[in-house]
């Protein structure tokens, strides 16, 4: 359990990294900050389930089951899915972004705005 | 009583094929769905009981049941409904014959007197308030009819505007009634009367109920709605005004009489009324136009009801209803017959048709003989009552009822005489006006002609009346008679026959002075408009100042929002804040995290787009190693790998992009800080709240035990993915597969697109 603050405060830190890059004017940045959001966002569900060391959600050899305590196994799932889906919607922004950049040649949100009136 | 509701449902449903039967002549056909639901009305009602209590079981679980209750009260509504509603429906096949929208137009039509029909006949209070909003809502396609009239679409609005707001208030009321009696049914509140009005909080449940009569019986100040109705076709301003929508709410409150008569509170309908009845009486006055005269001297018949019930006159208020709801219907038939006819929508238009509309003009006569109280019309015997009704209460509501029965006489004779005599004039040419057909006079006639056929006989007109003034608890009804010899009542009889032959020979003299449109200015209508004005307005600068087109902007309002539920969250919710106890041991899991944070801190700073792509990914990497030291080993696999796809899709778009620039400026950038800053410390402050609070109960258990036997697998993540929420994981391949084809789209489509399209 001593770990537990520091790693909330770690949470709390990309979070804020990733709000302040969200604000950016910069599309570029803004897709940074999705980076760092979904990384912050994983964590936050892994620790919020209660972290264990050294017990795998595995069952050994020979059992039907895990004796004793492990680590939260949906929690596990959850994020993976996440991780994957993560994935999916930063591979689409950053086309969105180089294509933004092809076709209109700015990298500014207000720029972008003008560029659709 | 269901079954009446199947047959006039079942019309209207089938109405849009019959309707085109024939070459666009079924729609005559029609005429038998109300006929045959009052057969079947007239078979029930030959029953000896006095009243017919007839339920379904509906839901249950919420305690509301399709129940109907058929006395004398319900029994009069619905012939009104029914009877009338042939005439309309006979009226409506004529009047829109070879309209491409009447099938559309009798469908609603029919389903309209469902609703009115459903409403007067339902005894449960939640069945009678679906039907009630039903009415408004078929009210408001058949106003706003001729929607492609901007005037029209408006009084659409604004009639479903007023009656639905009222409705809302009226579900209040009858839900708080409901609660306190332990019943929704109306025969079993009549039986705990003093009960209900004994209770604390009766006074609201009342003024809540009576708001939405009012609305719906366009009492003032809620009246501007039904003036402006008559944007309507014909035949809907006729049905509407003389037994359908704005009648409702006069027999809700009559049907509630005998509960909630005694309430102190219910002593306030009779200024209400009186009030409504002689403005609405001085703005027909004002009027030019024909439907403008006949839709305020209903907004008068309605406070005169008001009136009525406030005072308890039970058989006075049936008596007026039925007089009313006859010459009412007639009148607006005939004034649709002669805007057809010859054109003309207003008064000062029109005269000297009396050779060119024969009928019409003796239907009006006989119609306007009636509401203005002329022997021996049934018309009188409702005056009469009306008039010895007042007298009981005090010399005011005579005065009210004397003055506004005069203006409205007056007006009604203006309106059914001034059309026809004088030197024949008309927007149309005299030779190409013809009277009309027997399927637009058959209504008028028949309503006129029973006006005078009740007056002579008023044993048959007892015949219904008595039952329903039962109804209303009048322990004795006297039989109704026409002559009552010279009393007072005959003597303020005389004294409105006097008013109205004044508003006879004035209303041509003063219109141009009284109709000007300055009068207009006030009122309830102006509070309506600028009510949805300023509604309009709000909308417009809460929109342009939150919709600004920067996603910054929504990301910081986003943000703020969030702080600010969650920080006031977090200190109302009474128990104290938590604080974590940091260690001064250094672990792994404590380096690895310093190391992340410094490195996602390094990541803000840096202006060169491939610097912060290779950072980020050793922030994946970091992140990982944490998943692997607390027992995730799947999670750091997956992690490893989608990190270095990302980041090599990251290296391979972007190397090709210019070096990011600063473009926002420091004191911007500051204050963005701060605001991240504020959101993540809220983020860990609610995540250790979480942990600090004891664990809920998880189904991970349930899966932890069942991954071997069930799901044979030993990696229970694993299991969980593939077998117990595989839904999960072939969404997740769907999102995957869009975003590829997406991406593949974006990159493979020609790179001037954007351009073509600007």
């Amino acid at each position: 359990m001593s770990a537990d603050p520091w790693l909330v405060l770690l949470i709390g830190g990309l979070y804020s990294c990733a709000f302040y890059m969200m604000l950016r004017r910069s599309l570029t940045k803004t897709l940074f900050g999705l980076v760092l959001l979904s990384n912050a966002a994983n964590l936050l569900i892994f620790v919020a389930a209660g972290v264990t060391i050294g017990r795998p959600a595995l069952v050994p050899d020979g059992l039907q089951a895990p004796e004793g305590l492990v680590a939260d196994p949906l929690a596990q799932a959850f994020i993976l899915t996440a991780i994957v889906i993560g994935f999916g919607v930063l591979a689409f922004a950053v086309v969105l972004i180089r294509r933004a950049h092809e076709v209109l040649d700015v990298d500014d949100f207000d720029e972008l705005k003008d560029a659709e009136q | 009583m269901l079954l009446m509701l199947a047959v006039i449902i079942a019309g209207a449903v089938s109405a849009p094929w019959i309707s085109r039967l024939a070459g666009g002549r079924g729609a005559f056909a029609l005429v038998a769905v109300p006929v045959v639901a009052l057969l079947l009305l007239g078979r029930m009602a030959s029953g000896e009981a006095a009243e017919v209590l007839e339920a379904y079981t509906w839901v249950p679980g919420l305690d509301v049941a399709a129940a109907f209750r058929l006395d004398g009260l319900s029994l009069l509504m619905a012939s009104l409904v029914l009877g009338i509603g042939v005439f309309i429906v006979a009226y409506a096949a004529k009047y829109l014959e070879g309209d491409e929208r009447q099938p559309r137009f009798m469908a609603t039509l029919l389903l309209f007197m469902a609703a009115m029909l459903g409403l007067v006949l339902a005894d449960d209070v939640i069945l009678l308030f679906i039907f009630w909003e039903l009415t408004s809502l078929t009210s408001y396609l058949l106003i706003g009819f001729d929607h492609t009239q901007a005037k029209a679409r408006q009084a659409a609005l604004q009639g479903l505007v007023v009656t639905v707001a009222g409705g809302l208030c009226l579900l209040v009321g009858l839900i708080m009634f409901g609660e306190m009696a332990g019943s929704y049914r109306l025969s079993e509140w009549v039986l705990q009367g003093e009960m209900l009005i004994s209770q604390p909080t009766s006074g609201w449940a009342l003024l809540m109920v009576v708001l939405g009569c009012v609305t719906k019986s366009a009492q003032f100040p809620f009246h501007f709605w039904l003036p402006n109705a008559m944007a309507a076709p014909t035949p809907v301003s006729a049905y509407l005004h003389s037994a359908t929508m704005v009648k409702a709410g006069v027999f809700l409150l009559a049907r509630l009489y005998p509960t909630l008569g005694a309430h102190p509170g219910w002593q306030w309908l009779v200024p209400l009324g009186a009030f409504t009845a002689v403005f609405a009486a001085f703005m027909a006055f004002r009027s030019d136009e024909m439907k403008k005269v006949l839709a305020y001297t209903t907004v008068m018949a309605l406070g005169t009801l008001t009136l009525l019930i406030g005072m308890g006159e039970a058989q006075a208020a049936v008596g007026f209803l039925l007089a009313h709801a006859l010459y009412k219907g007639a009148l607006f038939m005939l004034a649709g017959v002669i805007t057809h006819e010859t054109g003309a929508k207003a008064l000062s238009g029109v005269g000297g048709m009396r050779r060119h509309l024969p009928w019409t003009w003796g239907a009006a006569l006989f119609a306007a003989a009636s509401a203005a109280g002329v022997m021996p019309w049934v018309g009188v015997i409702a005056k009469e009552l009306l008039l010895e009704s007042a007298l009981g209460h005090g010399v005011w509501v005579v005065v009210a009822a004397v003055v506004s029965a005069g203006i409205v006489g007056g007006m009604l004779f203006t309106v059914a005489l001034r059309p026809f005599i004088g030197a024949p004039r008309a927007p149309r040419a005299p030779e190409a006006i013809h009277e009309a057909g027997p399927w637009l006079l058959a209504g008028p006639v028949a309503l006129a002609g029973l006006g005078l056929l009740l007056g002579l006989v008023p044993g048959l007109a007892d015949q219904v009346l008595v039952p329903a003034a039962r109804a209303l608890g009048a322990v004795d009804p006297a039989a109704l008679a026409l002559w009552h010899g010279v009393n007072h009542a005959f003597v303020a009889s005389l004294g409105s026959l006097a008013i109205a032959a004044l508003v006879w020979w004035l209303w041509p003299r003063t219109l141009r002075w009284m109709g000007t449109a300055g009068w207009d200015r006030f009122g309830p209508e102006r509070a309506y408009d600028a009510s949805l004005g300023a509604l309009g307005a709000v909308a417009v600068g809460v929109t342009a100042k939150l919709q600004s087109g920067l996603l910054r902007r929504y990301v910081a309002i986003t943000l703020l929002s969030t702080i600010v539920l969650l920080l006031s969250t977090l200190l109302l919710r009474g128990d104290a804040v938590v604080w974590p106890q940091f260690s001064a041991t250094i672990s792994v899991p404590i380096v690895l995290a310093a190391g992340v944070l410094v490195l996602a801190v390094l990541a803000i700073r840096l202006v060169d787009a491939l610097s912060v792509a290779l950072i980020l990914g050793a922030v994946g990497f970091g992140v990982s190693l944490l998943y692997l030291w607390f027992s995730a080993p799947d999670l750091a696999i997956t992690q490893v790998m989608i990190e270095t796809l990302t980041t090599i899709l990251l290296v391979l778009i972007l190397f090709r992009l210019p070096r990011m620039r600063r473009l926002s400026s420091p004191s911007q950038r500051m204050a963005d800080m701060v605001l991240a800053i504020f959101g993540g410390g809220i983020v860990s402050l609610v995540l250790w709240q979480v942990m600090a609070a004891p664990s809920p109960v998880s189904i991970s258990e349930w899966l932890i035990a069942r991954s071997m036997p069930e799901g044979h697998g030993r990696n229970i993540v694993n299991v969980i993915l593939v077998d117990f929420r595989a839904l999960d994981t072939l969404g997740e391949i769907v999102v995957l597969a869009l975003a590829a084809m997406g991406g593949y789209a974006l990159l493979k489509s020609p790179p001037n697109t954007g351009e073509r399209e600007s």
